[in-house]
């Protein structure tokens, strides 16, 4: 088991670096984590990370890439909802790099 | 796509005594990824992982039934439930989820997701397919 320190406390995470237990998540923790990938979040990127937390909160799974893109593009308009936009956000891939942000498991069927 | 074959899912067992619900419904979100023609198919005691209000707490197991509700975003829009299946076991659809999908194409207008059919029905829906899982 692996560990990331942030703010004074210690998060738990498996060998890839996502949260072992998601109900520890906080912002600080989001924050050291896009550092170690040298990513500074921006609002925008907190848009893509709270949405990530709602769609598991709703439907407890972290959505595919593509299903991402297309929720984004309804709830925040079509200039976001695209994979360019997004990949320019998250460059290691917006599925798999806004959900280890988030707190979330490794979106199902991402390799 | 030319080569869009058809899948149909069977799922036969109740949700949380094995693991063949939710394995079903994992191999079903990553395979939505191959942009295939599928459907699911819900029959025996498999009704019963879209009952609604299920609560896990007491076995220590996630409640994956939330999840049914996100189908419609991966783009499967038929979903069959055995009628017969539901009546041996006293169900009718008011006890199940009510799933629905999007169509982007209408305005994001929600359409129905379950279709309620016959055994002689569903035998004739399987044998449309190209591909069965059963689970």
């Amino acid at each position: 088991m692996s560990s990331i320190e942030a703010n004074g406390k210690t998060y738990e995470t498996d060998e890839e670096g996502y949260l072992a237990d998601l109900n520890t998540w906080d912002k600080d923790v989001a924050v050291v984590m896009a550092q170690i990938d040298d990513c500074e979040l921006t609002e925008n990127h907190w848009e893509v990370i709270n949405f990530l937390r709602e769609y598991y909160e709703e439907y407890q799974i972290a959505p595919a890439v593509r299903v991402l893109t297309k929720a984004i593009g309804k709830k925040l308009g079509k200039d976001k909802g695209n994979s360019k936009y997004l990949y320019e956000l998250f460059p290691y891939g917006p599925a798999k790099q806004a959900c280890k942000y988030a707190g979330l498991p490794k979106p199902t069927g991402c390799v | 796509m030319s080569d869009t074959k058809k899948f149909l899912y069977i799922n036969r067992k109740a949700p949380y005594g094995t693991i063949y619900a939710w394995e079903s419904l994992e191999v079903v979100l990553i395979g939505a990824a191959f942009e295939q023609d599928v459907s699911l198919a819900f029959m025996d005691d498999g009704v019963y992982q879209l009952m609604k209000g299920q609560d896990t707490s007491a076995i220590g197991m996630k409640n994956f039934s939330p999840t049914y509700a996100a189908l419609g975003d991966y783009e499967i829009t038929k979903i069959f439930v055995e009628k017969e299946s539901l009546e041996e076991r006293g169900l009718t659809l008011d006890d199940l989820q009510h799933l629905v999908w999007e169509d982007e194409d209408e305005d994001w207008a929600e359409k129905d997701s379950i279709r309620l059919v016959s055994r002689a029905e569903l035998g004739d829906v399987m044998a449309e397919q190209d591909v069965l899982f059963n689970f």
